[in-house]
């Protein structure tokens, strides 16, 4: 008999389902899997370090490159990290637009990661319905910054500019005519509060239809169920955090437990898993999306009725209005000051921690007083999901390591940084 | 100071006494500090006392303090007896609460801690990081690897004196028909110069 050897063999960094440019070692035995060895940083653009030789709002952009499926999440705890250093208050008006902002981008996420999951176990046709919701989301983005995918949206102090009036509108060209361009528009006729409403009010309806495609199908469950079990004890001790935390049953919500901005005003619930595999990950998953699109419209409620200034009126950390600074001299002076050296954060240093789609995102920040930060250090949830990828895979099939991939929901921006 | 964070310190006081070297609240956040070689026995402590229980470590990174306000580098005899730390954010889902824990590494050329691998082993790749781009050495970690950077790099980094455009860069080479290293082409630059402004400047923050 033929003596039987150990296989190690590379998991990407070129596989399509590696999400990325993930290269994993495994170690096989026949086709269990012994040991997963990660090797990440093929995407490691050092963010960290060039922040520090930026100026605190030219940073801000880089944070939308992190995670480049959730954009507007990552942004959220570097304008709070850099309010709480300078100590300064936010329109009201401009928490609301941030957190729904924060949860069509939450949607956005997990559109991506249930489409490109079941993408992966064999469910080819989820990922066309998921990336049809995708496009109205980035309709959205580009009617409120310009960018379908980068915002940089949100600043110090507010965010960028209100929402619009208008939505911008399909035009008749030779591929699409008059009566296409009619049903395209018909939701874009109004606000863009108007085109999200639509959005949040078609959306549960879109949810049934993911669920009807897998949560009772028999291949989706055969796949999931059961693989990548991770007790609560063990998901505490390996810092997990978001959805990986929930599924296995620990009831654990930065936004319930450490509310920031308006979600102590917004009604929500917290799904969580009971027996923390990666079926229950993906249903807490759902039910996050369906919870997103309640908060959604509780804030497009505020917003129609609330009028108001959305960004910081000191102008030592956010510019003065267009109008203002070619009729003034001092607006001026304060719009040159703080594009060109930018603005001073006091000496300190703070740790913010928000729910992210994946997971605590943490921005911690020193400031020494100058007008670049110090040190960043950007905690991103995935990176420490994947540091658990060898005690996850180990004992299942190679198969299953694929099924772990897309239950981590691993984006290399993030986890590279 | 709210009540809680009050609660947190004064718990923090009684159970670790005089393993304290500071304890700062600052923008309601708690940062303890203490030396390197109570750091192990602290981090136990913290994670087990049944009034403190911080079940998880959100985060650890290293910082290096060399050019902490100065505008450049500072020259070698310049620099403080205590350059690299390791920075912990802990996190307790039973008090809800958070706490910063820093430690200083007591020899700059050579810089090793214990590693908390055994307190939280979520730790394993956050330290491996900052012994990548800080050189920073975890005694008792079992897989002490380069993480992000290249295979083969040499260097750590994100020290302050790493310049930010590296020393060497990559390109493919067609008569050895693979890719090379070779110096850095481009010429340094700096678009904004980095300004430390006297305190308070502009007002802003101002918590008089």
């Amino acid at each position: 008999m033929a003596e039987i050897k150990n296989y190690t063999i590379n998991f990407g960094p070129q596989h399509p389902s590696a999400h990325g440019v993930l290269r994993l070692v495994l170690e096989l035995d026949g086709e269990v899997v012994v040991r997963a060895d990660p090797h990440i940083g093929l995407l490691h653009r050092g963010t960290e370090k060039l922040m520090e030789t930026r100026t605190w709002i030219q940073s801000l952009p880089y944070m939308d490159r992190l995670d480049y499926t959730s954009m507007l999440v990552n942004e959220h705890p570097f304008v709070l990290a850099i309010e709480r250093l300078l100590g300064i208050e936010v329109p009201i008006r401009a928490q609301y637009i941030r957190v729904m902002f924060a949860e069509i981008t939450r949607i956005l996420n997990h559109l991506l990661s249930i489409g490109t999951h079941a993408l992966d176990v064999g469910a080819m046709a989820m990922v066309l319905y998921t990336f049809r919701e995708r496009e109205d989301i980035f309709d959205m983005l580009e009617a409120v910054s310009g960018a379908r995918m980068h915002g940089a949206y949100f600043r110090p102090g507010g965010v960028y500019r209100d929402l619009p009036d208008s939505m911008p509108k399909y035009e008749i060209n030779k591929f699409k005519n008059a009566q296409t361009v009619k049903e395209l528009n018909a939701a874009r006729e109004g606000s863009l509060l108007d085109f999200i409403e639509d959005f949040t009010s078609r959306f549960p309806v879109y949810c049934d239809e993911y669920e009807t495609l897998l949560t009772d199908n028999r291949i989706w469950k055969q796949r999931l169920v059961g693989v990548g079990v991770v007790s609560p004890e063990r998901a505490l001790q390996l810092g997990f955090s978001g959805p990986m935390l929930r599924g296995s049953g620990v009831e654990w919500d930065l936004r319930k437990k450490q509310p920031y901005e308006v979600y102590d005003r917004l009604d929500f619930d917290i799904p969580v898993g009971v027996k923390g595999d990666s079926y229950d990950r993906y249903l807490v998953r759902m039910e996050e999306m369906r919870q997103a699109n309640r908060i959604i419209r509780q804030c497009i409620s505020w917003l129609r009725a609330n009028p108001g200034p959305v960004i910081t009126d000191n102008h030592k950390v956010a510019p003065p209005s267009r109008e203002k600074m070619k009729g003034s001299m001092e607006e001026l002076i304060h719009h040159f000051k703080l594009f060109s050296e930018g603005m001073h954060v006091p000496p300190g240093e703070v740790y913010v921690g928000t729910e992210h789609a994946k997971g605590e995102f943490g921005v911690y920040m020193i400031s020494d007083g100058a007008n670049k930060p110090y040190r960043v250090k950007l905690r991103s949830a995935a990176f420490q999901h994947l540091a658990a990828m060898d005690e996850l895979a180990k004992g299942h099939m190679l198969a299953d390591v694929v099924t772990l991939i897309g239950t981590i929901d691993v984006v290399f921006g993030d986890v590279d940084r | 100071m709210s009540a809680k964070l009050d609660r947190l310190c004064q718990n923090l006081r009684d159970v670790l006494g005089e393993r304290i070297e500071s304890l700062v609240v600052d923008r309601g956040e708690v940062a303890l500090e203490v030396a390197a070689a109570d750091y192990l026995a602290v981090a136990t402590t913290l994670r087990d006392h049944p009034d403190l229980r911080f079940e998880q470590a959100m985060d650890l990174c290293g910082v290096d303090y060399a050019s902490y306000g100065a505008v450049a580098f500072p020259e070698a005899d310049q620099i403080g007896a205590r350059r690299f730390a390791a920075v912990t954010q802990l996190l307790s889902l039973t008090h809800n609460w958070r706490l910063r824990l820093r430690v200083f590494a007591t020899d700059n050329d050579f810089p090793v801690l214990d590693s908390l691998m055994d307190v939280w082993n979520g730790v394993n790749w956050f330290e491996r990081e900052a012994f990548d781009l800080y050189g920073i050495m975890f005694s008792g970690h079992n897989d002490l690897r380069r993480i992000l950077t290249d295979y083969g790099f040499i260097g750590h980094p994100f020290r302050k004196d790493f310049p930010i455009f590296g020393y060497v860069e990559m390109r493919y080479d067609p008569e050895l028909r693979r890719v090379v290293y070779q110096p850095v082409t481009i010429e340094p630059r700096e678009n904004t110069p980095r300004i430390v402004r006297e305190e308070n400047y502009g007002k802003v923050g101002d918590r008089g």
